[in-house]
């Protein structure tokens, strides 16, 4: 006998959803530092670096997601290793963020005028002591609404794990699925709980532009 | 490492990958156009509609752009056959896409639109032309002059984005890796090799669009 | 030795020849004013002086330093130079205080409680004391060049570099720039200024060099530049800014 969807299957997709908010801030996390790396190799970085991160950046910005992640989870194997659906998605979406964060932060320190690298210059200061004092601080403020608007990226693409069986919402919603045979209210109810986690940070994000937009038009 | 990469049976069956690649541009190709009139009747009822067109198109494209496509795909494909509607994994793939597609275009073409200087349209309007004569020689070159960069990088998403329609069952290039997989039990080197076949395709849509856009915009 | 002197140099900017043979030179405690079109070459010569532009050949000395050197260590001959830019170029995250005091503390290493003296100082220099707290986004465009002005002067420098620093700025705000020069002029600082304020340089200078073609095409004392032109250029120029 199916099942009704009820409060009980909305829990499960509850619980699914944990796992996809846990899955984004690990993505998040990592590809931050992996995106600072790469911004950092790209504006101050030798020749040959800086043409690794571009073709990293180039490459997963020019591939479908699920092939990456394909690519991790069937890669790691063959290396002998034995990795956990987790370790899988895990290193791929990080990966996956830190070429797209990266590409955005780089964009943002070179958005600061040139004229603000003279100025500094001209007071004597040195190459870190502009980016500590002088760019750094500007280019941060820049880049808060785009790094925000990634995040919901990052948890939009966190539905792609389904496919390798990890549970998250969207797995969690296709398990639910098999039980109530109710497809379209339950692939609905994981859609609006994903529209509930993402909608207030593209708000926010948006709000942020806005307040980015008035400070600076003057 | 002791695993030996084998990558002929790939080679052998590269006709078959080719096809999939052929239906890939061909979906997207399609729901390209189909999604960007969907962005200009969207962006239309958001900038000239009346309140209730506003707020079905704000809700429309606020709904697919915070959702994944997966997830919409899903309710597509999975969900309404069981509201009685029944149809194929090409048609569901389309419409999804498609949906997906219109809420991103709508937002462009509208950005497009309001870039327009107003003064530009004042000049219009007092030189005596009508609403549809501003909008067809004044506004829709320049918008589509702006909004070009944004569009071709939206075509490239959604070229790669198509591959999740693999998952409900439509044949493009990620379904024939699937169904060479099944066969063969080399996934590595297949989606390697597809992931590569993807790399050409939007590097070499950049390219044309870089191409095209520098001759179509020249001499403005 | 002269302050700063500047020897033959050439300077283009890819095909375009910008600075055909300049020479100058320039003594501790001149006013010295370069006037001419615009295209003259003014506004380059004088970023080569603290480097920001490369010469092709020519000699730059500046503090008994040559500044085209590769080997030249900038960043501490530019705590000697100080510069102030047309767009003024404030830090616009920081306090009027922090603009100030930044290149102080972290270049000079100098102590927190003497940097903050010295911002206070210059500050009255410029007459905007009430304004340490400010943000530049506050000011406006001409107390913004008179901070600019008194951050270069917190590094104490042996000369000032002013790249057309009123030009951008509303008719009525330039007065009190000006004034600001004159006293700085008064107490003995070596200056280089690119200007079109014909009247100011005619006041303050002790020379006047007119550019014209990328050339130092006349020099002078003011009175002898505005009232007897030796060529037909200068002449035209004088005529079309008076």
């Amino acid at each position: 006998m199916f099942r009704d969807f009820g409060v009980d299957e909305v829990g499960l997709l509850l619980k699914g959803a944990q796992w996809t908010v846990l899955l984004s801030f690990i993505a998040f996390i990592g590809g931050s530092i992996v995106g600072l790396v790469v911004a950092a190799v790209r504006v101050v970085g030798p020749r040959s670096l800086n043409a690794l991160a571009t073709g990293y950046i180039q490459a997963v910005q020019g591939t479908p997601l699920l092939g990456q992640m394909f690519l991790f989870f069937f890669g790691f194997s063959i290396m002998g290793l034995e990795v956990s659906a987790w370790v899988a998605v895990s290193v791929s979406l990080i990966l996956f963020s830190g070429a797209f964060l990266g590409d955005i932060w780089r964009g943002c320190i070179q958005a600061i005028p040139q004229t603000q690298w003279e100025a500094s210059s001209c007071l004597g200061l040195g190459f870190f002591q502009q980016m500590r004092y002088v760019i750094l601080p500007q280019a941060l403020r820049i880049a808060i609404p785009p790094t925000v608007g990634f995040f919901v990226q990052i948890i939009k693409n966190t539905s792609l794990a389904a496919v390798v069986g990890f549970v998250e919402l969207l797995r969690a919603g296709q398990m639910v699925t098999a039980a109530t045979f109710k497809p379209f209210t339950v692939y609905l109810a994981v859609a609006l709980i994903y529209f509930a986690l993402c909608y207030p940070l593209s708000l926010w994000s948006r709000h942020l532009e806005r307040k980015l937009n008035v400070a600076h038009s003057h | 490492m002791s695993y030996n990469f084998n990558f002929t049976p790939i080679w052998n069956n590269f006709d078959l990958l080719l096809q999939g690649a052929l239906v890939t541009l061909q979906l997207s190709a399609t729901t390209m156009v189909f999604g960007l009139l969907v962005g200009l009747v969207g962006a239309s009822l958001k900038l000239w509609g009346p309140r209730p067109g506003r707020w079905i198109a704000t809700g429309y494209v606020d709904f697919i752009r915070n959702t994944p496509l997966l997830a919409q795909l899903f309710i597509v494909y999975f969900g309404l056959p069981s509201l009685g509607v029944r149809i194929s994994a090409e048609t569901a793939a389309v419409i999804g896409l498609t949906i997906y597609m219109g809420a991103y275009a709508t937002e462009i073409v509208r950005a497009g639109i309001t870039a327009i200087p107003k003064s530009q349209i004042e000049a219009g309007r007092c030189l005596g032309m009508s609403h549809w004569q501003v909008f067809r020689y004044v506004i829709v070159f320049p918008a589509l002059k702006t909004v070009y960069p944004a569009l071709t990088s939206q075509f490239v998403l959604l070229m790669l984005g198509s591959s999740l329609v693999s998952l409900i069952s439509a044949k493009e290039l990620f379904h024939v890796a699937a169904y060479l997989d099944s066969r063969t039990f080399l996934p590595f080197e297949i989606y390697l090799v597809v992931s590569l076949m993807y790399l050409a395709m939007s590097l070499g849509f950049r390219v044309l669009f870089r191409v095209v856009g520098h001759f179509a915009f020249a001499k403005t | 030795m002269s302050l700063i002197r500047i020897e033959n140099v050439h300077k283009s900017f890819g095909d375009l020849a910008v600075l055909n043979g300049v020479s100058l030179d320039i003594e501790e405690g001149e006013i010295v004013t370069i006037i001419g079109r615009s295209g003259s070459g003014k506004s380059t010569l004088l970023r080569c002086i603290n480097g920001l532009e490369k010469v092709q050949s020519g000699e730059i000395w500046a503090d008994g330093v040559q500044v085209n050197d590769p080997a030249t260590n900038l960043r501490l001959l530019r705590q000697r130079l100080g510069i102030v830019f047309q767009s003024y170029n404030l830090f616009p995250h920081l306090t009027v205080e922090r603009n100030i005091t930044l290149a102080p503390q972290v270049v000079q290493k100098r102590a927190a409680a003497d940097v903050r003296q010295v911002a206070v100082d210059v500050l009255r220099q410029v007459g905007l004391e009430s304004k340490i707290d400010a943000y530049p986004i506050q000011l406006s465009g001409g107390q913004q060049q008179r901070v600019a002005i008194a951050r270069s002067l917190a590094m104490a420098p042996k000369v000032m570099l002013l790249d057309e620093i009123t030009s951008a700025l509303d008719p009525e705000l330039i007065g009190d720039v000006l004034k600001v020069l004159e006293d700085l002029a008064r107490q003995g600082m070596t200056m280089v200024l690119v200007t079109h304020e014909m009247g100011f340089a005619r006041r303050v200078s002790s020379q006047v060099v007119f550019m014209h073609e990328g050339r130092v095409w006349e020099s002078g004392p003011p009175d002898r530049i505005f009232t007897k032109p030796e060529t037909p250029e200068l002449a035209t120029f004088i005529q079309s800014v008076l």
